[in-house]
């Protein structure tokens, strides 16, 4: 069996559809540079990336399958986990393989992957738009940092655009070193490269860069998150199910 | 200042934990005008307390100052507790700078009765108003409908309201006259037909002018409080059904019973809430509202009370095991969304994924049914076949030998002797 790296790009994942209906090598085994782990007598082909081949495997899939399956297709990407590599692939093959309609196959191991994985990069994205917190700095940005267990930035962004719309923001993933920043009128993406008065890795930005009545909020935000619990009802099982601990330092509530 | 705002909060948040709704679901409302916050359809919980509860919203009382004593109630005139009242200024300076933190969906406002209904009504109004035309706020806001308030403060609280609630409090009239005889189901009644009409109205005109505004675009809701009052199962489920049908409510939701008074009609201070059984009432709700289920199968003469060690759905299936078992690959839709350990999704993907071939158990499980549950209640295309089906204790005991309920075990508040 052929081995396909690419560069974890969707581009890449794309135009090795591509390669494989041009070349036809039987199957063909997926995986990414970063997971790649050279096997003695391997064959292997390195995917060069080609925006045309790709937009052209997109356009086919575009005519296969409803926006809903492409958004589906796209977010399993974001996951960006290995197994999920070949099943993109598996799932494109299938596809273009069958009449129109084979998505509906729950049954298709590659089908079932897909909509697990759409479900756990949404249910991620749903904690982002839940569990981000921002800070309003001295010049009246507000800015929040985040580590999300996938790459949901990019799908998060048009929900903080429309619904923080007149004010400046900053959105920082620490984990993939990028951020979103939202000037009143757009949103672009950003990276920092050297901040003296906030260290990168650090997620409460220190007293003197805040605005004025910040600390003040924090710790009513805290008051109410304290006095609103029933502590007969206490659960701390179902807490961290809901919460859980990976988040909590990002969290004003879960602070002192 | 800053003290006096922190202890107001505190006070008015405490007294308000005990309405459950933190619902900020069902509302279209979008940002225009370049202002702050836009509605989320499904709702989101920003963040959840010990208790498990979710918070969606900034839940707080205008003030807990009230001239009524419900026995039921933390605010109730007799009770000696500290009181507060924030201004309408506070209220909306605190729900826009949470929201523009992201802590939270919007506002539930509450509030205990001053002077009188249509005084005290008018306050939440104003502030609902404030948030909406003077700070361009499209957050979700909750407003309390206060019982015997005007219709005018009602029509105008509908138009910057997402959603509007009023409390049956007790589940039958009977409840609710033996802890507060002041009050009756009646008072509830009429507004919430007022504004269910009113909603269809603001519709049927928005299809001709446009530009009609929204009211109240995500519904009304309502709390009945379990297990201060001796209901059966069947009464409370009959009255939330009642409820869902006549006034089109979005939720029904009830509160297990948290002793707050050593009033001896009521369960007495330091007495565990029911949460077992408020867990199994909404299980039913559930299967009322989006598994086609009557509330009739489900609670009835012969079965008044929600089994305690099974949940609504397995006691049914038991119950009916004539219907038993279903061939996954040609049953009704219907029918598979009835059995045990299949809930919605699952069923939508098995009626899609059985075009394309009989499905077998593996792929059941891979579709994500709870497969030890639902193995009894179905066949597919690799089921053996059974001479006698096993009978309905039988499947209860193994499943409940295999299960680990969290509410089996020894409650918090029991002495373990060994």
């Amino acid at each position: 069996m052929v081995t396909y790296i690419f560069d974890g790009s969707l581009e890449g994942l794309l135009t090795a559809v591509f390669e494989f209906y041009e070349r036809k090598p039987g199957s063909i085994k997926l995986v990414s540079q970063t997971h790649f782990e050279p096997v003695f007598l391997e064959e292997t082909l390195e995917i060069i990336n080609d925006e045309t081949k790709a937009k052209r495997v997109w356009a086919g899939l575009s005519k296969k399958i409803s926006p809903e399956w492409k958004s589906r297709f796209y977010k399993s990407y974001l996951s960006e986990s290995a197994d999920i590599f070949q099943h993109l692939f598996d799932f494109a093959c299938y596809i273009f393989d069958n009449p129109k309609g084979a998505e509906d196959n729950f049954g298709h191991p590659s089908v079932i992957a897909l909509s697990k994985m759409d479900k756990s990069v949404n249910r991620e994205k749903h904690r982002m738009k839940a569990f981000i917190r921002f800070q309003e700095t001295g010049d009246g940005i507000f800015y929040a940092p985040i580590e999300p267990d996938y790459n949901v930035l990019p799908l998060i962004a048009s929900f903080f655009k429309n619904r923080y719309a007149d004010q400046k923001w900053i959105i920082y993933d620490l984990k993939r070193k990028y951020g979103l920043f939202y000037d009143l009128e757009k949103v672009e993406e950003i990276i920092f490269d050297y901040v003296p008065e906030v260290k990168k890795s650090s997620v409460h930005l220190p007293s003197d860069v805040l605005n004025d009545k910040e600390e003040l909020y924090a710790l009513l935000w805290n008051d109410y998150f304290r006095s609103t619990n029933i502590p007969a009802r206490k659960n701390m099982k179902l807490h961290i199910q809901h919460v859980p601990k990976r988040y909590w330092k990002y969290l004003t509530e879960k602070q002192s | 200042m800053s003290d006096r705002i922190r202890e107001k909060l505190n006070i008015l948040a405490d007294a308000a934990k005990y309405d459950v709704s933190c619902s900020s679901s069902g509302s279209n409302r979008k940002n225009d005008k370049k202002g702050l916050g836009d509605a989320s359809a499904s709702g989101i919980c920003h963040t959840y307390t010990e208790d498990g509860r979710c918070v969606s919203l900034l839940k707080i009382l205008l003030t807990n100052h009230c001239i009524f004593d419900c026995a039921f109630c933390v605010s109730r005139k007799s009770n000696d507790v500290k009181r507060a009242a924030f201004t309408v200024e506070e209220v909306v300076e605190l729900t826009m700078s949470f929201y523009r933190r992201n802590y939270i969906e919007g506002l539930f406002l509450s509030s205990g009765i001053f002077k009188n209904a249509d005084y005290t009504m008018e306050r939440l109004v104003r502030i609902a108003k404030k948030l909406r035309l003077e700070n361009n706020f499209n957050g979700y806001i909750h407003l309390k409908t206060i019982p015997g308030a005007s219709q005018e403060l009602l029509t105008e609280a509908g138009l910057y309201a997402d959603r509007m609630s009023i409390n049956l409090e007790m589940p039958t009239e009977a409840g609710l006259k033996l802890l507060a005889p002041d009050k009756s189901h009646d008072d509830v009644k009429k507004p919430l037909s007022f504004i269910k009409d009113s909603i269809i109205q603001f519709k049927d005109e928005k299809k001709i002018i446009r530009s009609t505004p929204k009211f109240v675009p995500a519904g009304q809701s309502t709390q009945m409080v379990i297990g201060a009052t001796p209901e059966t199962d069947m009464e409370i489920m009959y009255s939330a059904n009642e409820y869902y049908k006549n006034y089109d409510l979005k939720r029904v939701y009830y509160s297990g019973y948290i002793p707050i008074s050593y009033d001896t009609r009521m369960p007495m201070i330091g007495s565990q809430p029911p949460l077992l059984r408020e867990n199994r009432l909404y299980q039913t709700d559930w299967l009322m509202r989006f598994y086609g289920f009557d509330v009739h199968e489900i609670l009835n003469v012969k079965n008044p009370h929600l089994d305690v060690d099974i949940d609504p759905k397995l006691s049914w299936a038991l119950r009916n095991m004539e219907q038993f078992p279903i061939d996954i690959n040609t049953a009704d839709y219907k029918m598979i969304l009835r059995v045990p350990g299949i809930g919605v999704g699952s069923a939508n993907k098995i009626v899609q994924a059985r075009k394309f071939g009989k499905l077998r158990s593996d792929q059941l499980k891979k579709i994500g049914i709870s497969y030890n549950r639902a193995k009894y209640f179905i066949r597919c295309a690799d089921s053996v076949f059974q001479l006698n089906a096993p009978e309905a204790f039988k499947i209860k005991n193994l499943i409940l030998s295999e299960s680990s309920s969290k509410y089996l075990k020894v409650p918090q508040n029991q002495l373990t002797l060994f």
